[in-house]
């Protein structure tokens, strides 16, 4: 149990998919100019993050394992990320509008998103069992929205603070986002 | 033809004017040489896919258009995988899961859409060429200021001696973001003073 407990924290603060593993960095300047968008894109990431891990997992196990096929792990994971989303988008759809109407928009964005495919790389060569891999997933997705949320906090001040030209917009963005990930580096010593 | 050749190099550079492609430039670029390795990587799978894309551009149905890319690009992807992992394995190593993320790297998606899918072949392979370059300068830069303050080395050679004391946040995480963050304030700055 302690060693899912650590997992699933380190996950979300040691090895914080955008400030230190360097995953889901265009979403992550590209969607964080209002917290409500980015508590939106978080909610979304958290969920196909985590999906993902499970069915690329069971796709890797079960199906190009025993076939022989590893040499194709590449197409068939970003093809299989690509049909989930659009399931996952379908079903939110018919199931409950709000919600789709909350997190309609940031569902396309994340097949493209090189966190969801990274993680389910990374499950895959740490060796993670099943339960190991969705527990990865969620705490890789739930540190992405720490990170984004606290990102576009930050974003919503910075609109406001005296800057020059040059640095404007993404520039000072991307200094802010180091200095964040300075902080998380403090998180380094926890486990 | 020239034209679509340099434009990835200043005026539609993909990291520093379009900021595309961010991911494997923050991750890879602690040292010079990692950054050609990886700049190399994409400029194949951006010049095959380019060439493939636009080759087939009439007989894609606009409808399937990008998951037909997609499975294009993985497929590259995958070759370039397998070779780096036969013949380079200490740099595969080194760039580790960012080889396969190729795949979701924006500036392959994004001129396989914006330009493959539209103009004739040999266009489209100038296009990746000349982005694909772009592409790998830039990592170079980056590499090189990364790995001349952070280790006081250029390509694994020591500059500064035995004294030198490496600013060591430049290779750690924090160091790229504010390493690229304000580079691309220079360029906004260069571009802004060159158009005056």
């Amino acid at each position: 149990m302690g060693e899912i407990f650590i997992l699933f924290f380190s996950a979300i603060l040691v090895n914080n998919f955008v400030l230190s593993r360097f995953l889901g960095i265009c979403p992550y300047l590209g969607v964080s100019r209002r917290v409500e968008m980015a508590v939106g894109m978080s909610m979304a990431v958290v969920f196909v993050m985590t999906l993902a891990s499970l069915v690329t997992w069971l796709v890797y196990n079960f199906i190009l394992l025993p076939f022989n096929l590893l040499y194709l792990y590449i197409v068939a994971f970003i093809l299989v990320i690509a049909t989930l989303v659009q399931l996952v988008e379908m079903v939110i759809q018919k199931v409950s509008p709000t919600i789709y109407q909350a997190l309609g928009i940031y569902l396309p964005l994340i097949t493209t998103n090189c966190a969801v495919l990274g993680v389910a790389f990374l499950n895959i060569q740490e060796g993670y069992g099943l339960l190991k891999t969705t527990i990865h997933g969620l705490g890789a997705g739930v540190g992405f929205g720490l990170a984004i949320v606290l990102f576009a906090g930050i974003r919503e001040r910075l609109e406001l603070a005296d800057i020059g030209d040059a640095m404007k917009g993404t520039a000072i963005g991307l200094v802010v986002a180091g200095l964040l990930s300075l902080a998380f580096m403090g998180f380094r010593g926890l486990f | 033809m020239t034209n679509f050749l340099v434009k990835g190099l200043w005026k539609e550079n993909p990291i520093f004017r379009l900021v595309l492609g961010i991911c494997p430039t923050l991750a890879v670029t602690t040292q010079a040489i990692n950054g050609v390795g990886m700049g190399l990587a994409t400029t194949v799978v951006l010049v095959c896919s380019n060439l493939v894309i636009s080759a087939l551009r009439k007989f894609i149905p606009p409808r399937v258009r990008i998951p037909s890319f997609i499975v294009i690009i993985a497929s590259f992807v995958s070759i370039v995988n397998m070779i780096m992992e036969g013949f380079y394995f200490e740099l595969h190593k080194e760039l580790g899961l960012f080889i396969p993320l190729i795949v979701v790297n924006c500036i392959i998606l994004g001129r396989a859409e914006a330009f493959a899918s539209r103009n004739p072949v040999l266009s489209s392979l100038a296009d990746g060429l000349g982005m694909g370059i772009g592409f790998t300068l830039s990592l170079i830069v980056l590499g090189s200021i990364r790995e001349i303050l952070g280790a006081g080395t250029i390509l694994g050679v020591s500059l500064f001696g035995e004294g030198y004391l490496p600013f060591l946040i430049m290779i750690l995480p924090p160091g790229a973001f504010i390493s690229l963050g304000l580079l691309l304030g220079l360029m906004n700055r260069i571009s802004k003073e060159r158009s005056n």
